[in-house]
């Protein structure tokens, strides 16, 4: 079991760390899409999320703001994903 | 592909949010139930999978990757989920991939969650699960049943988008659907391609990983 969320966590967060800073900035495919056959404008936002785009308010460095709202995101999800699974796998 | 609010409209999205609910619902039980008839030692070794599996997805999907003339795609995870766990287990993982998305990043919108859960976890990972059965009766070579059931997910997870947009009457299903589908075809080529790797790298170092129970 160890070691399996040892490596699992380990290669998720050298992605956060590594690669994620230089991840493509260009609009995914559907925002693409949005764009170009003009209902982009139709977005809304109905609240405030605290990382809202992957970014820490208030910290300059984009790039460390990403890693840091990538690195709890995973951390969190792994989590979240254990405890949900280990109530689901009780034994009666 | 993550939907945000304002696209759809409110009759698309409780349509939806009422099939994803009855999704997750379904999901939730059919791994209750049949975990219970497993023996200890895959409860611990599901475990750990889930939630390696949704880390990885949430970290990976954050790796955007261009495609043709300035746009981006990233990796759905749906396909990998589901064909290492199970279409229950996909389900439930792409759901708390969205929701972690959804409030904690704004990636995604509340209202449109429901729409999102389908496309990429319904569709993208439970039908995509069954694509792959089938794939597999009639080729013999994993790579290519992987590879061709992640790069479906990735289209028909867009195609849905398509008509959800459509149904909200946000944009035509004539220009949304070539337009969704043409994007995301080149997109899925990524899907497949990742998903592909990572099954073949656990195919090398932990075979025993690929033999865990579906779910």
């Amino acid at each position: 079991m160890k070691k399996i969320i040892l490596w699992g966590l380990f290669i998720s967060v050298l992605l956060v760390l590594f690669i994620s800073p230089f991840a493509s900035n260009s609009p995914d495919g559907l925002e693409r899409v949005a764009e170009d056959k003009g209902f982009i404008a139709f977005a809304k936002e109905l609240f405030h999320a605290p990382l809202p785009d992957y970014t820490i308010p208030g910290l300059k460095y984009e790039k460390l703001s990403t890693i840091l709202s990538g690195l709890l995101g995973t951390i969190l999800t792994f989590g979240i994903a254990v405890g949900i699974a280990s109530i689901l796998k009780k034994r009666r | 592909m993550h939907i945000p609010d304002g696209f759809l409209d409110a009759k698309t999205v409780s349509t939806l949010g009422a099939v994803s609910a009855i999704g997750i619902a379904v999901a939730l039980k059919n791994i209750r139930k049949k975990s219970g008839d497993l023996p200890r030692q895959s409860g611990e070794r599901h475990i750990p999978m889930y939630g390696v599996l949704s880390a990885f997805i949430f970290a990976a999907q954050m790796l955007n990757f261009p495609v043709a003339g300035g746009t981006s795609g990233h990796f759905v995870g749906g396909a990998l989920c589901a064909i290492l766990l199970g279409p229950s287990a996909g389900i439930l993982i792409m759901t708390l991939v969205l929701i972690v998305q959804c409030f904690l990043f704004q990636d995604g919108g509340i209202t449109a969650l429901g729409a999102n859960v389908f496309n990429m976890g319904i569709v993208g990972a439970g039908l995509c699960y069954y694509v792959y059965i089938l794939l597999n009766k009639v080729i013999s070579n994993k790579s290519v049943t992987v590879f061709i059931s992640a790069w479906l997910a990735v289209i028909l997870g867009a195609s849905f988008c398509a008509i959800e947009l459509a149904m909200s009457g946000t944009v035509p299903i004539k220009v949304a659907l070539p337009a969704m589908a043409g994007v995301h075809t080149l997109i899925g080529i990524g899907e497949g391609l990742i998903t592909v790797t990572v099954f073949r790298f656990i195919l090398k170092v932990r075979p025993d990983l690929l033999e865990i129970e579906k779910l």
